[in-house]
């Protein structure tokens, strides 16, 4: 489905172009009966379940790598490679977490990224902060199984969310544009 | 009612995590998607993107080196090699608002935010085949036309200045075809 140049409309104004080109993906949509019960998003829902047998493991690797990232700050600091590594580990476990059956884990994530994000001196925060986050992703995924471990996970996430957020207030308090999104709520629906 | 065949469609899907791109994998390959490219930093993606011309773009936002955002930019280049025009859906953990503001202005044409649904990403993927947006070109942007809503009160420093056809009201695919039965 190559662009045709020559099928652009171009209308120009005085600050702006307007360009709309026919839409080649008009091609792949197609009618189908109301009583057709192909339903390709459960199809994909039911691959994705079939997928759950792996999540254990792969949240484990994830859990491991940051605790690499993390050992990695122990060594050598704050450093913009070590510092981006602990971010992109924990905004990985963030955005995967959920998806792997380990919400708690994510939340305390989230709560990672948002340190890394928005302390102004990452030096300065206290090292058991950024290590009680680590240490409670590591212990909600290792204990999962166990029956009691839901409502303490969650209890866990929401006191380390607290905490993190009454220093990211107090760290910012003079830097209202990190106030301003620290605060503001998630997109993620449901949050 | 409408179905995409996705059989007939190309993907390139750019995120540096091998356990999201096997996610998205199985999802487009459940939809019914058959050619689905994968690369795992913006730079190779980019590549990609020039090589396969690929009618659909998913990528992550944060990557080493070179991430989607960057990615995005790039592609939109109007000057560039490639399709400038590739509907991008970028899927990402960030979840702040501002985060969709700025993944907008890089020229992105719909944002998800993690986690990630089979039913979140078909709908993105059938509002890029079913209501293409056409692409506005100014000295600082070139992307899909940013507005979803329509708002004659605006009179802020961004309103464009275009007379009569300030505001284009586009009927989608489906909204023709309802209206041609």
């Amino acid at each position: 489905m190559a662009r045709d140049k020559r099928a652009l409309q171009i209308e120009t104004f005085v600050d702006h172009q307007l360009i709309t080109q026919p839409n080649p993906l008009r091609k792949v949509l197609r009618r189908v009966a109301e009583a057709d019960l192909e339903d390709p998003v459960a199809r994909a829902e039911m691959a994705l379940a079939g997928l759950s047998g792996e999540f254990k493991d792969w949240m484990s690797a994830e859990a491991d790598r940051l605790a690499a990232a993390h050992a990695a700050i122990l060594a050598h600091g704050f450093t913009n490679a070590t510092s981006a590594e602990l971010f992109r580990a924990a905004h990985d476990i963030k955005g995967d977490a959920i998806t792997f059956g380990y919400p708690s884990a994510g939340v305390v994530a989230e709560s990672l990224c948002r340190i890394i994000e928005h302390a102004p001196d990452l030096e300065q925060v206290p090292s058991p902060l950024i290590a009680h986050h680590v240490n409670a992703i590591q212990a909600i995924v290792a204990e999962r199984t166990k029956l009691d471990t839901i409502s303490t996970a969650g209890e866990l996430s929401r006191r380390l969310r607290g905490v993190a957020d009454d220093y990211l207030a107090h760290a910012n308090r003079d830097r209202p544009e990190h106030l301003e999104a620290i605060f503001a709520p998630s997109i993620v629906p449901g949050e | 009612m409408f179905r995409i065949d996705f059989n007939k469609l190309r993907f390139l899907v750019c995120d540096d995590n091998p356990h999201m791109r096997r996610i998205l994998r199985t999802l487009l390959h459940s939809f019914g998607a058959r050619e689905v490219y994968e690369s795992e930093d913006g730079a190779n993606a980019l590549e990609m993107y020039t090589h396969y011309v690929p009618d659909i773009v998913i990528t992550d936002w944060s990557m080493p080196i070179f991430d989607g955002l960057e990615l995005a930019q790039m592609i939109r280049q109007p000057e560039s090699k490639g399709n400038p025009y590739a509907p991008i859906i970028m899927l990402t953990g960030h979840s702040e608002k501002r985060r969709v503001t700025v993944a907008r202005d890089a020229g992105v044409t719909e944002f998800l935010a993690k986690p990630i649904s089979a039913k979140g990403l078909y709908q993105r993927i059938m509002n890029v085949v079913a209501n293409p947006r056409p692409f506005i070109k100014t000295k600082t942007y070139f992307g899909p036309d940013r507005r979803r809503n329509s708002n004659n009160t605006y009179i802020g420093p961004e309103r464009r200045v275009g007379g009569e056809v300030e505001v284009m009201q586009q009927p989608s695919l489906l909204e023709k075809a309802r209206s041609s039965i």
